[in-house]
């Protein structure tokens, strides 16, 4: 029996049951997605990519996602981060914007051109930008980019972040969270449509 | 970005090796710490560009690294490792990088012995017909790809119809979920070359 880490409190795993059981068979995996979500939001060093900025962006990241408790998590550890409150309404309002249907984007141009799938290119609101600033405006432009269309990412993407003054190990980790989040909120939705499956078994045998 | 003229960048996916070239500096082998290679976790590492540059987050890397690892080589139980490399080259193949697509239906090819049927993947797309059972995988690797996600019972249903147990249906769930941790990063940081 474990005790509850991340993604079991939002699976809603518990302890000595089934799903806790299987994910006790892949315990490096397990600890190690723990400790990705800790080195990513509890770091070192945060001299590159600051905690407030690091909730905006999760937040920003899930709640683009959709509705659920994963993304109810990362709004309230926006509003408990220091000057963390202050970001909330614009990064809602943010995700209003730029909600949409992923992945989509341009293959480089050959054969796969004929799957090329047009979509939204998101840009932050110039009403919000005085809100977020130069840096997080940005960076929230590269992760709608990075939740649903990475195919398009380019060097020029690179330089966008660069420009508005991202250092490059800041850019490496703010890639991690935005691409450890996307792994993250599916481990999770996967893990809670089973869990789920298991509970509808389990009261059909009983009620057997 | 030193090397953006001398990419010769795929323009289809490839069971074939391919490199990859980072859009931004990776740190110099030189300057690479006991911190660093604890984030490499295989020393060996500190050759590739890919993984210089993602040591820029030592601790970061070395829990991805960690990760990675036991989704994909720990089959003491669980999933034939075939299927695991299938859920990750079904979601590159969806997700569209052409890099990771190589590695893992190469990989699939080798644990499968089924290479014609991982080209189809490739070359058709994630609507390919490949049977019941790697039907079941690439629907599920591909609902569990979309933004919302659209996995949901069905995914579970079909899974357990082509025989995959609760157990291997979490390896279907982390393999496909951490190839969208692993196409974010190489699509955005850098590009293959062949």
């Amino acid at each position: 029996m474990s005790t509850k880490d991340i993604i079991d409190t939002l699976a809603g795993i518990e302890p000595g049951s089934a799903l806790d059981a299987i994910r006790a068979k892949r315990i490096q995996a397990r600890d190690n997605a723990q400790k990705s979500y800790l080195s990513l939001f509890d770091p070192i060093d945060a001299g590159d990519f600051s905690l407030v900025e690091r909730a905006a962006v999760a937040a920003f990241v899930i709640g683009l996602h959709g509705e659920s408790l994963v993304a109810a998590f990362y709004r309230e550890k926006l509003a408990a981060t220091a000057d963390g409150a202050a970001l909330l309404e614009a990064i809602k309002a943010e995700i209003a914007r730029g909600k949409t249907s992923g992945p989509y984007g341009a293959y480089p141009a050959g054969p796969l051109s004929a799957e090329d799938k047009a979509g939204l290119i998101y840009r932050v609101s110039a009403d919000r930008k005085p809100v977020l600033g130069a840096r997080l405006a940005a960076a929230l432009e590269h992760a709608h980019l990075l939740v649903f269309r990475p195919r398009d990412a380019a060097a020029t993407d690179m330089k966008a972040l660069l420009t508005a003054g991202w250092s490059e190990t800041g850019i490496v980790t703010f890639s991690q969270l935005v691409a450890f989040l996307s792994f993250q909120v599916r481990v999770v939705t996967g893990l809670r449509v089973l869990g789920a499956s298991l509970g509808r078994t389990a009261n059909a045998a009983a009620g057997a | 970005m030193s090397a953006a003229n001398t990419v010769n960048p795929p323009v289809v996916f490839t069971q074939d090796e391919l490199g990859w070239v980072s859009w931004i500096d990776p740190l110099p082998e030189a300057e690479l710490t006991e911190r660093h290679f604890a984030g490499l976790v295989d020393r060996s590492r500190a050759k590739s560009e890919y993984f210089r540059l993602l040591v820029r987050d030592p601790e970061v890397l070395e829990a991805r690294t960690k990760t990675d690892k036991d989704i994909f080589y720990n089959v003491a139980d669980g999933l034939p490792r075939a299927e695991r490399e299938l859920a990750a080259a079904a979601t590159s193949r969806y997700n569209g990088c052409i890099y990771c697509a190589s590695v893992h239906a190469r990989f699939a090819s080798t644990y499968s012995k089924r290479r014609d049927d991982v080209q189809r993947l490739l070359d058709e797309g994630v609507g390919v017909d490949l049977g019941e059972r790697w039907n079941a995988v690439v629907k599920a690797s591909v609902a569990l790809a979309a933004t919302p996600i659209a996995f949901g019972p069905d995914n579970i249903e079909e899974l357990r119809r082509a025989g995959l147990d609760d157990a291997e249906i979490v390896d279907v769930i982390n393999g496909a979920s951490f190839f969208n941790w692993a196409n974010r990063l190489m699509l955005s940081l850098g590009e293959p070359s062949k």
